[in-house]
């Protein structure tokens, strides 16, 4: 198992952003970091708000070129420079499906980018709408959806084209509560069927905690890293709303909050300092 | 309904006053100092009603609102198609972009209509010269609102299209030509309105048929009355163009939230 190949390996990577009126002050959002994924292990990363998780998940994505560090996907070097990352599915924060395509058209958007005929398209996009269930919400446009349709519908989306990693950026963020615990069982009932390797990047621990093998901790920024790993040995398949109260659940949670604490508290000094 | 009512009610009232103000002798005169004066001047209501009348019915007009109309649908066309392909090309390529920028600002500035004598020596007094006024005046409207509309798509949109395996060619269809068009929609009901312009003020200035052309006639020979149904015939024109903008716009923006209509499960 340690033998193989990540599906994943972040080596070293640093990134620093010119500021936009003076090129001596440029920021540098992260240093130094380096993050595996291995075949089939659900990963979350935690971290203070704004320390660049995002930029990292960026980079491994390949839509963000890092100032210096390599990113090896299954051993192959990933360059931005010659296009994103083919084997990873991204799933964003914010809303980013087409407005102006009904819900069938938007998840089948991806096999259409690859030229897949139409009518089969359709039939795996129906089959994938019943499975996030979806079913017979294909002809509405996304404003006609609640968030947590949306969500649902973006999974899809993303998985239909199966990628053999996902990377999903605090995806769940802007729901409530109880639609976010039936999105993240649901997520894990997915990710069980076929057990990609998933990167997760969540500021809430509990929720990191809930769905990972591996929760790793970044530090504040700027120049964040990763300054901790944990390891996850929670039964599956878990219920994510009842294992929050198991007693290895919290115990898990009391150690890496007591890692993670001094990092939030800083972060948000920073913040009140500007 | 009730506002229907109410809006030919105010429509009503606007020509009865018309009417009362402008008859000989219905009224005192209490500005001109002669009965007729006032009609000489704005016409009357149901004089202007018959040149109409008879326009249609001797089908003296239709020649000329046919030219003027293909002038505009030319210029329209044109105008709407070359704004929304430059408008696509210097969106999406920052160097010509930053290169046309003075000149694109210029031309914008410019009183286009300024050009239309030009456009008279170069294009003659056909219909193409009040074609190229007309797109001048298109162009710019459409231009602008595509540059914006393709400036303002979502990061997010366009990273998840290329982490869905969109091509550069596919990223134009599927997300910055849709992106655009709810501008340039936007935009096309202004764009109708300018082409009509372009094809008038080229008429007035040098012509031998179109509406413009008859009003100039009449306007030479005082015949008040002819220069106001010209006006309403254009008008009305001009707001059942305006009209099928609409309906193509409802067609194709089937997508675009309407008010109260929003997140319905």
């Amino acid at each position: 198992m340690t033998q193989e190949v990540p599906a994943l390996a972040l080596a070293d990577i640093t990134c620093r952003f010119a500021a936009r009126d003076d090129a001596s002050k440029a920021y540098t959002a992260v240093a130094n970091a380096t993050l595996n994924v291995a075949r089939g292990e659900f990963v979350s990363v935690v971290g203070p708000t704004g320390c660049g998780k995002s930029t990292l998940l960026n980079v491994a994505a390949g839509l963000l070129e890092p100032s210096s560090g390599t990113v090896e996907v299954f051993g192959e070097r990933l360059m931005a420079a010659s296009g994103v990352n083919r084997r990873a599915g991204y799933m964003f924060q914010a809303d980013a499906l087409m407005p102006w395509r009904t819900g069938i058209d938007n998840v089948v958007a991806g096999l259409e980018f690859r030229g897949v005929p139409r009518a089969e398209a359709v039939s795996q996009g129906q089959a994938w709408l019943r499975r996030v269930g979806l079913a017979g919400f294909g002809d509405r446009y996304p404003h006609q959806m609640s968030g947590g349709m949306r969500k649902r519908l973006a999974l899809a989306q993303t998985l239909i084209l199966s990628p053999d990693i996902l990377l999903m950026d605090e995806p769940f963020s802007a729901l409530d509560v109880q639609t976010r615990q039936l999105m993240e069982n649901e997520l894990l009932a997915l990710w069980a069927e076929d057990r990609k390797s998933v990167l997760f990047i969540t500021h809430d621990l509990e929720e990191a905690i809930a769905l990972s093998d591996r929760v790793v901790v970044l530090s504040a920024g700027p120049a964040t890293r990763p300054i901790g790993d944990f390891r996850v040995d929670l039964p599956r398949p878990r219920d994510v709303s009842e294992i929050r109260m198991t007693p290895a659940f919290l115990d898990l949670h009391r150690e890496i909050w007591a890692a993670m604490k001094e990092e939030v508290l800083k972060a948000y000094e920073q913040q009140k300092a500007i | 309904m009730r506002l229907r009512i109410l809006q030919l009610l105010l429509l009503g009232l606007l020509i009865v006053a018309w009417y009362a103000m402008t008859a000989p002798g219905l009224i005192p005169p209490f500005y001109f100092d002669k009965a007729n004066r006032a009609a000489f001047f704005f016409g009357e209501p149901q004089k202007v009603f018959w040149v109409i009348v008879d326009w249609f019915a001797s089908g003296e007009i239709f020649p000329h609102l046919g030219i003027t109309l293909l002038e505009t649908a030319l210029g329209f066309t044109i105008g709407a198609a070359s704004g929304l392909g430059i408008g696509l090309w210097l969106a999406l390529s920052p160097t010509a972009s930053a290169i046309t920028d003075p000149y694109i600002k210029g031309f914008n500035s410019m009183p286009r209509v300024v050009l239309a004598p030009i456009f008279a020596v170069w294009f003659g007094l056909g219909i193409w010269s009040k074609v190229a006024l007309g797109v001048t005046l298109v162009f710019f409207v459409v231009f602008f609102n595509v540059y914006q509309g393709v400036r303002e798509v979502s990061p997010n949109l366009i990273a998840n299209a290329r982490m869905l395996g969109a091509s550069q060619r596919q990223l134009l269809r599927s997300i910055y030509l849709p992106s655009a068009m709810s501008w340039v929609f936007a935009s096309l009901h202004n764009a109708v309105g300018l082409a009509f312009v372009g094809a008038v003020v080229g008429e007035y200035l040098g012509s031998s048929m179109g509406v413009g052309y008859l009003i100039l006639q009449a306007e030479g020979t005082f015949d008040i009355n002819t220069v106001f149904a010209g006006i309403l015939v254009l008008t009305a024109c001009a707001l059942v163009l305006d009209s099928l903008v609409g309906v193509v716009e409802r067609r194709l923006m089937t997508w675009q939230p309407k008010a109260g209509q929003t997140e319905k499960v």
